[in-house]
């Protein structure tokens, strides 16, 4: 179920749709310092909105990198 | 707020379309790597500890069950979190170190498969026609559901809902089989994490700490003893479950938990795909340790709920009915208010990518599983022995695809006959008690006959309709929906015994019957040689040597290790 079997390793599909929702949400937050959202939610002030995608981000890159199967990094 | 929970903007509408393109695109992808029957049907028992542990644990953590335990959390609090300890990590460790060898080393393919080589072509018939008679129909129930819930909480459309989930399943499976299965749930398992985490991280900064919401929910639910694990189980009177220590212990802890853990095919099949014994047996492990984490994502924002909604927003949640009456929210909608209370725009879909994501990894679980006990205990044994092994490929794809549209059809069924066909779930719970029990007198006493096995079997899925039907009978009617005290006090030793209570002990007595119907029944009949049971009961089965591995790569060493951590957490939040 890897590189030694010549499949694409599950892990680089989990690290690319994980990057990709760190991308989208962290830009939705950025754009929401600037313009706030219809519907404030609850502790709005700590920026989840920011800070949660950063993990995402962190982690996608992590696994996409790590398992990227089309070259040697 | 609009008339539904959450109303979603274009970016969570962009998330969860990416979510769908790519299990779509994993299922194309897999096509090619599975030609044979071994690829398809057991993903080429090539799989990693890893992967295998990850897939084990998410085709159980479906939406439904994290929807389900979140309201189960708020109705009955920290009891609410027996399921993903005493009700399921010693049954899982126990199939990982005692079972799995039997398992693997038989080289079946199915759990019916099993009773097959031990018991006979009677006990393998019984249990694969009733386990894909169930599955599918559990299957549609629970889309059904999962339906309902897009409607009322998102407004979705009922059928949109059922038909554009249920086909990407069947495509994503029937292209890949069990591969594509597990490749999907493993993916499935990260986003259910990630989407759900934030709500009891932010809950718990804005409870103030996990002291702080004790002492919240003591405060606004007084007397109701919502804190506690075990201290307020030595007496049926004494918790809101009407759960007596002996229920909670025997009943989960052993009858539902090692039936479900044990021998439900959907699974076991998932670390039966390993790539060897040993990946097998740490898959499993590695599972119990996942699964003893879901509380923070299930319990603890149903716990949440118990004093932030309560507190800041003024909300009680009720039963379903008193809130169909009132217009207010059920306890099933502790979970949706929570996510509407700390996900804004972007993170809302994440969160929905999550609930849909566990729908799908549930329904692919039972998709993949029905296709193969269908091909090999059903199809093959008994209506095409000689057919090619390309020819059960190709029965197990269309098995797939075919499965999917009977749960639909059971899906709008159940928009008939809901209250029936919901009570299925716990009858298939019934179904799968009197499994184990067969199953494990016939792995560890090589006296246990093939008549014992299928009478035994029988008599345990009997006796536990029986203890269905007793429950919810009147002297002037039969009720589904309501338990007759009366009779409760019989079966779960209180008459105050609720719905679950009832279900705990229901299951035990189905063991017991079962188990003594077995051993009674093969005490009179004519046992199989030594040598016909060789590698399938305890004893007469050389298990393979471990090699020179070192000492922390050993199964049993990990067991022990997650063992000592359930003993801990049950001791801190006794």
């Amino acid at each position: 179920m890897d590189k030694e079997h010549g499949q694409i390793p599950i892990w680089f599909f989990i690290g690319v749709i994980v990057a990709f929702y760190g991308i989208v949400i962290l830009g939705t937050g950025i754009y929401h310092l600037f313009v706030p959202p219809e519907r404030p939610v609850a502790l709005q002030e700590l920026h989840p909105d920011l800070w949660w995608p950063v993990v995402l981000l962190v982690i996608g890159l992590i696994f996409t990198i790590k398992h990227y199967p089309f070259r040697k990094l | 707020m609009t008339d539904t929970l959450l109303s979603l903007s274009w970016v969570d509408i962009l998330i969860i379309a990416a979510y769908f393109a790519v299990v779509l695109a994993i299922g194309f992808y897999l096509k090619k790597f599975t030609t044979t029957g071994e690829e398809f049907f057991m993903a080429g028992r090539k799989m990693t500890a890893w992967v295998a542990g990850l897939s084990f644990i998410s085709a159980n953590l479906s939406s439904l069950e994290t929807m389900g335990w979140s309201a189960m959390a708020y109705q009955y609090g920290m009891l609410g979190a027996h399921a993903y300890l005493i009700g399921a990590i010693p049954a899982i460790l126990f199939l990982a170190v005692v079972m799995m060898p039997f398992y693997y080393i038989c080289k079946t393919h199915s759990v019916p498969g099993y009773l097959k080589l031990r018991y006979g072509e009677g006990a393998r018939s019984l249990a694969g026609i009733s386990f894909t008679f169930m599955t599918v129909l559990v299957c549609g129930v629970n889309m059904f559901a999962m339906a309902k819930v897009m409607q009322l909480v998102l407004g979705w459309n009922i059928h949109f809902s059922i038909w554009v989930s249920s086909i990407t399943v069947a495509v994503y499976v029937a292209l890949g089989g069990l591969l594509s299965a597990v490749f999907n749930e493993v993916l499935q398992f990260f986003l259910i994490w990630l989407g759900s985490l934030l709500i009891p991280i932010l809950g718990i900064i804005e409870a103030g700490g996990w002291r702080k919401l004790m002492a919240s929910i003591d405060r606004q639910h007084p007397g109701e003893n919502f804190t506690s694990l075990w201290a307020n189980l030595g007496s049926a009177a004494d918790n809101p479950m009407g759960m007596h220590w002996i229920g909670m212990v025997f009943g989960l802890g052993l009858a539902v938990s090692f039936g479900y853990w044990c021998t439900d095919f959907l699974q076991v099949q998932r670390v039966m795909a390993a790539k060897n014994l040993r990946a097998a047996q740490n898959g499993t492990i590695i599972g119990a340790a996942l699964k003893m984490m879901v509380p923070l994502i299930v319990t603890l924002p149903g716990l949440l709920g118990l004093a932030v909604l309560t507190e800041q927003m003024g909300i009680k949640l009720q039963p379903e009915h008193v809130a169909q009456a009132t217009g207010g929210h059920s306890y099933n909608d502790v979970l949706p208010l929570m996510m509407a209370r700390y996900l804004g725009p972007g993170l809302l879909g994440l969160g929905v990518t999550a609930m849909i994501a566990g729908f799908m990894s549930g329904m692919a679980g039972n998709v993949s599983a029905f296709a193969t006990v269908w091909t090999y205990d059903v199809y093959r044994p008994l209506l095409n022995k000689r057919a090619t092994d390309a020819h059960y490929v190709s029965m197990g794809r269309w098995c797939s695809v075919i499965g999917v549209f009977i749960a639909i059809g059971t899906a709008y069924a159940a928009m008939l006959f809901s209250n029936i066909l919901i009570y299925l779930q716990v009858l298939v719970m019934f179904f799968i008690v009197p499994l184990f029990g067969a199953v494990i007198v016939g792995m560890l006493w090589k006296r246990a006959t093939a008549a014992g096995g299928f009478w035994g079997f029988l008599s345990g899925i009997l006796a536990s309709m029986g203890t269905f039907i007793y429950v919810h009978s009147f002297a002037d009617r039969f009720d589904a929906t309501a338990l007759n005290p009366e009779h409760v006090k019989y079966i779960a030793l209180s008459p105050l015994a609720q719905d679950m209570a009832v279900n705990m002990f229901g299951a035990l007595w189905s063991l017991i019957i079962c188990v003594t119907v077995t051993i009674t029944v093969s005490l009179v009949t004519k046992p199989k040689s030594d040598e016909e049971l060789k590698d399938l009961v305890y004893g007469l089965t050389r298990l393979p040597d471990e090699g020179k591995g070192a000492w922390y790569e050993r199964p049993v060493v990990w067991a022990g290790v997650v063992a000592a951590v359930l003993i801990s957490v049950n001791i801190i939040f006794w």
